[in-house]
């Protein structure tokens, strides 16, 4: 069948997406494009907003799961080495 | 043709089996209950343990089984065993995912499981979408028919498995043969299908700001109902060739797209809907439209994708 998805690729997508979403890095790249930590994030009411909603979600991504990217990263690192 | 009724039949009997409590309004929890009540969660796979158990003493009934003490002690060692690892495996569970909540969806009985297949296949006569509440808690599956139950979409779930890995069978055209690695493949494929779905729509209702009740689990349900549709799909494809796959699928898919607008319309969309408590979205009302319709509009394309390839 033509996209046959398997657990694998679903796990390997997760974690590429993942280290691309926490490899952004703040001060070359999102203040240059307006998404950095001192812009946009003011709204307290009830209207946040796409864009805030956004930088959220990317600020909490890189820093939940910088740790557990580093080590799971090792795990596949070692595994391809050894498994290719 | 009865072998892919059998499958479909079979999965669904198991929850005619299902001990019927109906004293409370919520649901039994039995699993707090003694051992003795514990066996009739177990039902199914508890009789299949004994039937061969007992065959092994020379055919007698099942009544006769506890006569004999060696066969005896061994059921009740190994269902102290069957325990320990429940309980290693519940502890082990209910530390990602709350128990209570995911025994709500699973508290279906027959008449909820007909009736809502009926409104899965032919929506449009269906008056009333809100789901009661019953003292702020939504009502179990038992009692409201537009509650979601994640009953249904298991069972069509494994159901369009094996469907899949039979259609190869039966057709005897060009089609790849049946071969075993063919269930895991479009069992992965489909699953996978589910999380990329509920991962899509978790993202647009955060994204959008949009504060609804609808749990992971709600869009798990939701977006398992289209099973159903497939596997309707599937069969008449089988059954009346190609023509009657493509009349199926404009049924399926109008039926499920809907549903699905109807449903969703309750939650999402609290303006339009007469209970309006404060489930506000900052977002302009369009947007939670383009999401309810994008839900909507994906259905068709994933029974499409997903079934065209076994009625070629």
């Amino acid at each position: 069948m033509l996209m046959a998805f398997t657990l694998y690729s679903l796990i390997q997508t997760a974690i590429l997406c993942t280290n691309a979403i926490a490899v952004l890095h703040e001060e070359r790249f999102l203040s240059k494009i307006g998404c950095g930590v001192d812009q946009a994030v003011g709204g307290f009411g009830d209207d946040p907003g796409v864009k805030a909603q956004i930088l959220n979600l990317i600020r909490s991504v890189r820093t939940v799961m910088r740790v557990p990217l580093i080590i799971v990263n090792s795990v596949s690192i070692v595994l391809l080495l050894l498994f290719g | 043709m009865d072998l892919p009724h059998h499958g479909y039949r079979a999965s669904k009997s198991r929850g005619r089996s299902a001990p019927p409590n109906t004293d409370s309004v919520l649901f039994d929890d039995t699993s707090s209950a003694a051992p003795a009540m514990n066996s009739q969660g177990y039902y199914t796979p508890g009789y299949n343990m004994e039937a061969p158990a007992s065959d092994m003493q020379g055919g007698a009934a099942v009544n006769n089984l506890f006569t004999d003490p060696m066969a005896n002690a061994a059921v009740m060692y190994g269902s102290s065993l069957a325990n320990q690892g429940k309980d290693m495996v519940n502890k082990e569970i209910s530390r990602y995912m709350s128990m209570n909540k995911l025994k709500y969806f699973f508290a279906v009985d027959t008449r909820y499981v007909m009736k809502k297949l009926l409104i899965l296949m032919f929506p449009y006569t269906h008056q009333d979408w809100e789901v009661r509440y019953h003292r702020d808690t939504p009502l179990p599956p038992r009692q409201d028919v537009n509650a979601p139950d994640l009953y249904i979409p298991t069972m069509a779930f494994i159901t369009y498995i094996l469907l899949a890995g039979m259609a190869p069978g039966i057709q005897k055209r060009v089609v790849p043969p049946f071969s075993p690695e063919v269930l895991g493949l479009c069992a992965s494929t489909a699953l996978v299908w589910v999380i990329i779905e509920v991962l899509v729509m978790l993202l647009s209702l955060y994204l959008l700001t949009v504060h609804s009740d609808l749990s992971t689990f709600d869009l798990i349900a939701y977006s398992g109902y289209k099973y159903v549709g497939m596997i309707f799909t599937v069969l008449c494809g089988l059954l009346f060739g190609s023509d009657g796959y493509f009349v199926a699928l404009a049924w399926s898919s109008c039926a499920l797209m809907f549903f699905i607008v109807r449903s969703l319309k309750m939650k999402i969309l609290p303006s339009l809907s007469s209970d309006s408590m404060g489930t506000g979205s900052s977002a302009k009302p369009q947007f939670r439209l383009y999401i309810t319709v994008a839900t909507a509009v994906f259905q068709p394309i994933i029974i499409y994708w997903l079934t065209s390839h076994l009625v070629r």
